[in-house]
């Protein structure tokens, strides 16, 4: 294929006075698996939202397949996997309903689902491995499960590619190693997946390549060369690097494991930083 | 006095039949919308724009055109300077959409007071659903209609914006129309509740019966059944009771709605607070009898 599925060229985004995006760019190729890591605020939500044209950049371009991400999205190929704190757990659909919700694409005005419709949902369910749950409310799912109810969505709809939010927020290690299995075999049938998170232990067994982002990709490529701590600095902050600091005991355990496991990530910039730099500089 | 006669008896009046016609209707559209509105969370702009839409009524009133056209510009206006002021300043929406819709409400009560034939416009208030004349059961039967039909036609969609907007836009769905066009529906849908309630507690009929029917079941499509019977049984039973009791007529219809959340409330099987504190404490009995 001559077209790279994802191309970000140099868009730049504002929200206000704040500079979200700076000219970021990136070139993902079809049927890998690519980890988007940057703390909090470093513009991951907001590259997603480039790449689906929820925004338009004030500079820059998005290619979905060498097209715009507007005829990208009419064509199906764009499947989204939500944050956890995003959804409303309590909405009354059944996981069915929400797999259901992958077709509407497909269908006619008022999105009767036809038998073939109805048959792509069972598939994409028995493929997540969540046939026996498809009757329950959403919310009365595992974390793990309720991360494959949206896979399964993305499944049902076709994609050909695929955005994850945080997938491993809240999820216990046996359903990590689930949605890491069904992510690289959706991966090995084609489909083009993104994951941004900032929980990094689970990068290097899942991804193919990883990007650092910081307002712009500092880094891209192979996940183990891009987590290396002195990588990390650049988009964390350097109090990665002083690990030698002592730290105060909230922050301790996150900080001692070496190379993949390092620091929990999530709140680099309460946890981290106010904890470890004054004391470094007193 | 025998039931059937109870319920006879007012049918008797034509005032009573078409006052029972508008409410039942009024009560099934608006409960079918509340099913969304409450799970957005969009209560206060149900209360925004049922409220903002009193001057479009007044100056449609006084120029002769459709009521709804009016509410519908206003419902717009509504909407935009609640977008507006919450965009463009520190003011956060909940207070954005206080002072434009009570300023708007306002500028409707002005209106009124300078209209000559202020009896006629102040049942828009409160509701005259005794003084229903047929032209005015004519066009709450047309604009409830299509509401309703709009309504189940684009049920999917909305369910979907209500849920995962940005779901819709990634499978090239247009969140903002869908938006739109519910707000352009809550519009249409409170000028039909106005005949019947009034503009005050036009609200109460877009927000209780959804709220009620999220309480009874755990599926949309179910609450989309549930919500519009309640409201309906409700509604006509508020009226039956309005006429043997010589009560406010809109009033009691709301009542009868709050009355039946009360007991919804209380005693649902899944979510009632009583049923959930009897499944707690036979949990405990069971516990410490396995101990």
């Amino acid at each position: 294929m001559s077209h790279p599925a994802i191309l970000v060229e140099n868009v730049t985004v504002h929200y206000g006075d704040v500079l979200a995006l700076d000219a970021a760019s990136l070139s993902l190729d079809a049927a890998r698996i690519c980890g988007l890591v940057g703390m909090n605020g470093s513009g991951k939500s907001t590259l997603f939202k480039a790449i689906m044209g929820m925004i338009k950049p004030d500079a820059g371009r998005v290619l979905i397949n060498g097209e715009s991400p507007a005829k990208a999205r009419k064509a199906g190929g764009i499947g989204y996997v939500p944050q956890s704190e995003d959804v409303d757990w309590q909405f009354p659909l059944s996981v069915r309903d929400v797999v259901m919700m992958g077709r509407y694409g497909h269908q006619g005005f008022t999105r009767r689902a036809s038998k073939a419709d109805r048959a792509a949902v069972e598939l994409a369910l028995d493929r997540v491995e969540l046939s026996e749950f498809a009757n329950r409310q959403i919310g009365q799912l595992s974390g793990g499960q309720r991360k494959r109810a949206f896979v399964a969505r993305g499944i049902a709809q076709g994609a050909t590619m695929m955005l994850l939010d945080e997938p491993f927020a809240g999820v216990d290690k046996r359903s990590e190693a689930t949605i890491t299995r069904l992510l690289k075999e959706l991966a090995s049938d084609g489909c083009t997946i993104l994951i941004s998170t900032h929980d990094l232990h689970a990068l290097p067994h899942l991804c193919d390549e990883a990007v650092l982002l910081m307002r712009k990709v500092l880094m891209h490529g192979r996940p183990e060369v891009v987590l290396q701590p002195e990588h990390l600095a650049m988009a964390f902050g350097l109090d990665v690097l002083n690990r030698d600091l002592p730290v105060p005991e909230a922050a301790a355990p996150d900080l001692t494991s070496p190379d993949l496991g390092g620091p929990n990530l999530a709140g680099p910039g309460l946890a981290g930083r106010t904890a470890s730099n004054p004391q470094g500089r007193s | 006095m025998d039931l059937v006669n109870i319920l006879l008896e007012p049918l008797s009046y034509d005032f009573m039949v078409r006052a029972l016609i508008t409410t039942a209707l009024a009560a099934i559209v608006c409960a079918v919308l509340s099913c969304w509105l409450v799970l957005i969370g969009w209560s206060l702009m149900g209360d925004a724009v049922s409220h903002a839409v009193l001057p479009g009524v007044v100056l449609a009133y006084i120029v002769g055109a459709p009521f709804a056209l009016g509410a519908l510009v206003f419902a717009l206006i509504a909407v935009t300077l609640i977008g507006v002021v919450r965009n463009t300043s520190r003011v956060k929406e909940d207070a954005a959409i206080g002072i434009v819709f009570t300023s708007l409400f306002a500028l409707g009560l002005v209106l009124i007071s300078v209209t000559p034939s202020q009896t006629d416009l102040n049942h828009i208030i409160f509701g005259n659903l005794l003084g229903v004349s047929i032209p005015d059961l004519i066009q709450v039967l047309v604009l409830g209609v299509v509401a309703f039909t709009i309504l189940i036609l684009k049920r999917r969609d909305l369910t979907l914006y209500a849920f995962d907007p940005t779901h819709a836009h990634a499978i090239g769905l247009s969140p903002k129309r869908l938006g739109a066009l519910l707000l352009g529906l809550l519009a249409l849908t409170s000028v039909v509740a106005l005949q019947t309630v009034g503009v005050v507690l036009v609200v109460a009929m877009l927000i209780i019966p959804g709220a009620t029917a999220y309480l009874l079941t755990d599926r949309f499509s179910r609450m989309l059944v549930i919500a519009p019977v309640i409201s309906a049984v409700c509604s006509i039973a508020g009226i039956y009771i309005s006429y043997y009791l010589d009560t406010a007529s809109g009033a009691m219809v709301v009542l009868t709605q709050g009355a039946a959340f009360a007991a919804v409330y209380l005693f649902s099987p899944r979510q009632g607070l009583i049923g959930t504190r009897l499944a707690k404490a036979r949990r405990k009995k069971a516990v410490a009898l396995a101990a």
